[in-house]
């Protein structure tokens, strides 16, 4: 998994790690609606251009940007607008 | 051991620990496995992955995800790093890393390509080159809890000499508690190989594979085109994709 210097698709739960940051859990198994087609993709599964500085997640169904996350020096940029909403179940 | 007694609580903050490296075993050529104490670390469920860290001495970071191989069962933390060219973090971890040396990793990551016994199955398990590290902790675990779920590995490498934990691998098949492991060499074939000799492809998935009705739980782990043409290809056979979790891992690889 190291990954190249290029921009490569990887699945949402690669930068699993980056979303912890944020969310202080893990949220890979949450669900995330798409506003553009309403298909309900796992975050885990959408399909991710981008890595370790940020990332871009697109819906597995009609490849819309769901969310993007980047991370600067000072903190990190969390962008929802194309999803309608996120569900994530309580942890056990 | 039962199920319940693996801990799968995820730390609330995700932190950097520091690994100690015990063991470091060559698996093929261009391909290592290191085997980790982790102070601290709290188990983890198989197919998770850590982020590793290095840092230079000018204070510069590089960070890349790499799967744990180990089954949770085991004390130690087991990742298996192939050497990328090119690579700033893989060439290190591959090529110079010694019994003694630390690095920091924070895990385990990612609750999304996951399978413990208790999910069940029938379980398809579908890997290209070091994409085999995921699933190989799942089959560890398998193996760790005694259980007999029907379990089919499908593995691609290049040749012969790259298949990773080939020796292991056997000794599981070989314990006739319900895995079967079929490899296919995609590059040279070893004289007598009755193997398969060719990429992955749909008639194959179709013949080794569970069929559609028993609505295995598959896994997919390897470069990103291996993985993209397996997901296509089982959901052409008829599988479902809500059962299908993918694990790519960038353009280069078998």
């Amino acid at each position: 998994m190291d990954q190249p210097k290029e921009a490569c698709v990887l699945d949402g739960n690669a930068v699993a790690g980056l979303l912890c940051e944020l969310f202080a859990r893990d949220v890979t198994t949450a669900e995330v609606r798409c506003s553009a087609c309403g298909v309900v993709s796992e975050i885990g599964g959408t399909r991710v251009y981008g890595g370790i500085m940020g990332a871009i997640f697109r819906c597995t169904h009609c490849g819309s940007i769901v969310m993007r996350l980047v991370r600067t020096p000072a903190g990190t940029w969390f962008d929802m607008r194309g999803s309608r909403r996120l569900f994530a179940r309580y942890e056990p | 051991m039962p199920e319940t007694e693996i801990d799968t609580s995820t730390p609330r903050r995700l932190t950097w620990r520091v690994a100690e490296v015990s063991g470091v075993i060559d698996e093929t050529p261009r391909v290592k496995s290191l085997v980790l104490n982790v102070a601290g670390w709290p188990s983890h469920r198989p197919g998770q992955h850590v982020d590793v860290r290095l840092t230079a001495e000018d204070g510069y970071q590089a960070q890349r995800s790499y799967s744990v191989a180990s089954a949770p069962e085991c004390a130690h933390v087991m990742l298996t790093v192939e050497r990328i060219a090119g690579g700033e973090v893989s060439s290190y971890l591959a090529s110079d890393v010694q019994p003694g040396d630390k690095f920091e990793l924070r895990g385990p990551i990612g609750g999304y390509f996951v399978w413990t016994v208790a999910i069940g199955g029938p379980l398809f398990l579908v890997a290209g080159g070091s994409g085999i590290a995921p699933l190989m902790a799942m089959l560890r675990h398998r193996a760790a809890l005694k259980s007999t779920i029907p379990a089919v590995l499908l593995y691609s490498s290049r040749t012969f000499e790259d298949i990773i934990y080939r020796e292991e691998l056997d000794r599981l098949a070989a314990r006739a508690d319900g895995l079967e492991v079929v490899h296919t060499l995609t590059r040279r074939q070893p004289a007598g190989w009755t193997g398969g000799a060719r990429r992955i492809d749909r008639k194959m998935l179709a013949s080794v594979g569970p069929s559609p009705k028993d609505k295995p739980k598959i896994f997919i782990c390897g470069p990103t085109s291996l993985v993209e043409s397996v997901a296509d290809s089982l959901l052409d056979v008829g599988h479902v994709r809500q059962l299908i979790k993918t694990e790519r891992f960038g353009p280069t690889g078998a």
